[in-house]
């Protein structure tokens, strides 16, 4: 079951409040999804570190039922 | 061999590897295939590990690299990222400067 951008955008938020989300469907199949995140969580982490917040905060479902999310992380002063 | 010793070997006798979703010459998915785009661009000896072939090893590396997905890039003996790091870090330079360094050492 492949998962929808609002649920994947809700976890997101659930996690990192003050995130703005934006979902593109890369393969306008509903499976394949890219992710622009831009939260203060990110502030002084590597992309690696910013990266997992995103990823734990979708949970067990990211490389399961979530096949693949290509992500971007950005922070507030240096935004989508 | 323990799983977490095999890839601890495999990352520390090679400079960079590439584990990953099929083959270097016959990726099985995009992302895969956009990082073999990025070594090749990047032009440094690599070696692929196809994950779909070897279920432990699979689930051994989201553990080891505390990373959910594929492909995963290993530079060094260190963890990288995934696709998506990977291009960024080619398009900003960074990727380059971790072989470039060797020079300068």
């Amino acid at each position: 079951m492949p998962m929808d951008a609002e649920a994947i955008q809700a976890r997101i938020e659930a996690a990192l409040p003050d995130a703005q989300v934006l979902m593109i469907d890369l393969a306008g199949d509903g499976d394949h999804w890219a992710a622009r995140v831009t939260s203060a969580a990110f502030i002084g982490k590597s992309r690696i570190a910013q990266h997992k917040l995103v990823y734990a905060a979708i949970g067990a479902d990211m490389g399961g039922a979530l096949h693949a999310l290509a992500l971007q992380t950005f922070t507030p002063t240096n935004p989508v | 061999m323990a799983t977490s010793d095999r890839i601890r070997k495999l990352v520390s006798e090679h400079e960079i590897v590439l584990f990953m979703k099929g083959e270097p010459a016959a990726p099985k998915c995009g992302f895969s295939a956009g990082v073999v785009k990025v070594l090749e661009a990047v032009g440094r000896p690599y070696i692929g590990v196809d994950v779909l072939e070897d279920p432990f090893l699979r689930e051994g590396l989201k553990e080891f690299s505390d990373w959910p997905t594929f492909p995963q890039v290993y530079v060094k003996g260190e963890f990288i990222g995934g696709a998506d790091i990977m291009r960024e870090m080619y398009a900003s330079g960074e990727l380059q400067a971790l072989f470039s360094a060797d020079a300068g050492a």
